[in-house]
């Protein structure tokens, strides 16, 4: 090969005019491109990362009790600390008890050891009149906390500005004084029961949608296109209807005094006095995810049956195979890439499913995307929230990527 | 051994799929074991639909299908034991080639070191050895198609159907195909039903072929004598190339009848489905059978004025007007001794009464 570089025509290197030449394609592209981009930058690059670093910033209380910290560095944490680290927590609160912002405070550390928050309010109140001596003795006649050194081994336990307390609280676990990581207390370990029931139900909803859609999507593929259509409206209508539209509805139908009920007491499966409860409990929960997500099993699974010819059933039967043999044998096999496909969609969007099962759910039936909502919006404990959510997030990450060992992504079909 | 002659026998078979039309109307059809038969027609005629009521994936609305002096008609399609070869392959693109031939041998449990020299012999007969670990994505349309063949035959069937197995692949390769598959069928001597629509693939593989048209078989004979010897003007101008004059029997006599053309011509004739003076007819003649300054005597001679000159390297085409028809067709072998053709003159043409049949008007 010549390693003479080739000229055009006016003498520049091929290389750089095809570059020039190539260059406003590029440029239009990148404007093509552009507008979706920054959407994307700021409504969700953005927000999850900042949703990433909320769960893990503990800056907060480093900065509103600078002194403090500085003061209990040297402290052994054996005895209640000395006089001059009272002191400097008195120059540290006492500006906030004035400004009044020191409500946060007392949530942070409130959630670091009960007890913080009423001993911290009766402080607030009475510091004002604090002599400027003797400030240990002040305080612990102020209220009990400040004799407990139990309450100080916790204020010290913040002192670090990142922490990844909110994702051991996800888990049952705390630190306990010692930063030992362990069990949290008995009567307080809900979120692992949460985890465990929300992949319950994403699983269970993946297992039911994929028994329902499978044979519907089979026919789908097979009848005439006259049949099939009016088939695939009838699948993709409540596609196209509103979520919350379509929950109310089942609640409609799933109420004690519904139609479903109704039904199941004139058949005589229970008395008309022990209606069974299909609402607010994992049934309701079951019912109405299944339905709702099972267009996203069908069209997967239908778009790869379509592909797959009729003559290689014939020709698996036409070879000696049964039609379970060649069912078994050819045809599944064939629509694997569209069960991968459906059962991913299905599971991820059921694990992060929230309308559905906080209108029907109840209490037994919420699953982890509710518990997040509510510390977004009643706890306001947000660092929490987005400790839950950057799991939920690391944990579709991870199915993912088994999917993708063992099944392999590229496989997937999605239509 | 003497063969069954009735080895796959249609009696009576009509297939209808709306209950409106028949597709296939009072098939009678019997194959001899060992044959090579070619359903041929044009699309539409039932050849295929024939072939998918003896796989079993069709049932005959009335009549039987005996396979063997049995009745098949109950019998699910994975019990009959009958290989397959389809239009476009159906090979299990998830299976390697090995595993598609081990497919029919595994459902019928024949032990592995048995079905591994089946495999063997069958790739070996279709030319693919080494091609095993392939998977079918990876092989090209000919060799596709060699598997589908191999994996047809793999399993020692009484009777292999193919379906328009070639149509897919280009000229010279379905040629090569073709004798491929004809002498796989002569070394095995399995029995054969090959459909298709190309008449030359018929001619030039099959042991007897039977001409489709309507749902109904026009003419069920060996190839030469379907060509020569065409009962019906559709069978005529179905296969090979055909010239033909319409008119009207004037008079009978033994091998010959006098037909008058419309131009008012008499030309004597073969007369193989005209039975009585006043029948319309239709005459068929092949190209090759009228000769340009006839050196012998014949039946007819006349004289044509050539309208197009077509060249076709190893012969010549001549369109002629001759006796009013414009669209005769003429063939000039390309030899040495070239005749002056030119556009506009005028050529005698002669052929015998033999060669030219007086079929049935349609």
């Amino acid at each position: 090969m010549s390693t003479e570089k080739i000229l055009s025509s006016d003498g520049i290197p091929l290389e750089i005019s095809l570059k020039k030449a190539e260059r406003k394609n590029k440029l239009k592209a990148l404007m093509l491109v552009g507008p979706l981009f920054l959407f994307l930058i700021i409504t969700y690059i953005f927000p999850i990362g900042d949703m990433l670093f909320r769960s893990v910033d503990d800056r907060m209380i480093t900065q509103k009790l600078p002194n403090t910290f500085a003061a209990l560095e040297k402290w052994d944490g054996k005895e209640l600390p000395d006089e001059a680290t009272y002191e400097a927590f008195y120059k540290d609160f006492y500006p906030l008890a004035i400004s009044k912002e020191a409500g946060k405070l007392y949530q942070r550390l409130n959630y670091e050891k009960s007890g913080f928050s009423s001993g911290l309010k009766k402080t607030n109140r009475t510091i004002k009149k604090f002599e400027k001596a003797n400030y240990k003795e002040q305080f612990m006649a102020t209220h009990k906390i400040w004799k407990d050194v139990d309450y100080w081994i916790a204020l010290k336990n913040t002192a670090p500005n990142w922490s990844y307390a909110k994702y051991l609280k996800g888990l049952d676990l705390k630190f306990d004084q010692d930063r030992n990581i362990i069990q949290q207390d008995e009567d307080r370990r809900v979120h692992k029961i949460l985890w465990l029931r929300t992949i319950k139900v994403a699983f269970w909803v993946t297992v039911f949608c994929f028994l329902l859609a499978y044979p519907i999507s089979h026919l789908l593929a097979t009848l005439p296109m006259k049949y099939s259509n009016l088939l695939m409206i009838c699948v993709l209508l409540p596609f196209w209807t509103s979520l919350l539209v379509r929950t109310s509805s089942w609640m409609v139908l799933l109420q004690q005094q519904g139609p479903i009920n109704d039904l199941i007491v004139w058949l005589g499966w229970a008395a008309d006095d022990n209606r069974p409860e299909l609402m607010y409990n994992v049934v309701g929960t079951f019912v109405a995810m299944t339905q709702i997500l099972l267009p996203f099993m069908v069209l997967p699974l239908y778009s790869v049956m379509k592909t797959i010819s009729p003559s290689l059933m014939r020709a698996g039967k036409s070879l000696g195979g049964t039609p379970f043999t060649a069912f078994r044998q050819i045809y599944f096999p064939l629509t694997i890439p569209g069960i991968g496909a459906g059962c991913l969609l299905v599971f991820i969007l059921a694990i992060g499913y929230y309308i559905t099962p906080a209108l029907v759910g109840g209490a037994s039936g919420s699953l982890i995307s509710n518990t997040i909502a509510y510390h977004m919006k009643s706890s306001l404990d947000w660092s929490f929230a987005a400790a839950l959510g950057t799991m939920l997030l690391v944990g579709v990450l991870t199915i993912y990527w088994i999917y993708n060992k063992l099944v392999g992504i590229d496989n997937i079909k999605l239509g | 051994m003497t063969k069954n002659k009735e080895f796959v026998k249609f009696d009576n078979v009509d297939k209808s799929y709306d209950g409106k039309v028949l597709v296939v109307k009072g098939l009678n059809l019997d194959i001899e074991e060992g044959e090579f038969v070619t359903m041929l027609g044009p699309s539409g005629s039932g050849k295929t639909t024939c072939l998918m009521m003896l796989a079993g994936f069709e049932t005959p609305t009335h009549g039987e299908i005996y396979l063997d002096g049995k009745v098949i008609s109950n019998i699910p399609p994975h019990k009959r034991g009958i290989g397959m070869v389809f239009q476009n392959y159906a090979l299990f693109p998830h299976m390697t080639v090995y595993e598609n031939l081990a497919f029919p041998l595994r459902v019928r449990k024949i032990p592995k070191d048995e079905a591994d020299k089946k495999i063997d012999k069958a790739l070996s007969m279709v030319s693919l050895h080494g091609f095993e670990a392939r998977m079918p994505m990876q092989l090209s349309g000919g060799q596709q198609q060699r598997v589908a063949v191999a994996r047809s035959l793999v399993f020692d069937p009484q009777v292999v159907l193919m379906d328009e197995p070639l149509g897919a692949l280009d000229k010279n390769l379905r040629e090569s195909m073709q004798y491929e598959i004809k002498h796989i069928h002569e070394s095995i001597g399995v029995t054969v039903v090959y459909v298709t629509h190309d008449q030359t693939e018929a001619l030039t593989m099959s042991n007897r072929i039977a001409v489709f048209n309507d749902g109904k078989v026009q003419q069920l004979s060996s190839p030469d004598e379907l060509y020569e010897k065409p009962v019906n003007s559709f069978v005529a101008e179905f296969i090979g190339e055909n010239n033909k004059f319409s008119g009207q029997v004037l008079d009978i006599s033994g091998d010959k009848c006098k037909v008058k053309l419309e131009n008012g011509t008499e030309i004597l004739a073969n007369p193989v489905a005209v039975k009585a003076k006043g029948d319309k007819t239709k005459v068929s003649l092949r190209p090759e059978r009228a000769i340009i300054d006839p050196t012998d005597k014949m039946d007819n001679n006349h004289k044509g004025k050539i309208e197009e000159i077509i060249y076709h390297g190893d012969h010549t085409r001549l369109r002629v007007d001759l006796l009013g028809n414009k669209e005769f067709i003429l063939k000039v072998p390309n030899s040495t001794a070239r005749l002056d053709l030119k556009k506009g003159n005028v050529l005698n043409i002669g052929w015998n009464s033999i060669d030219c049949r007086a079929l049935n008007p349609k």
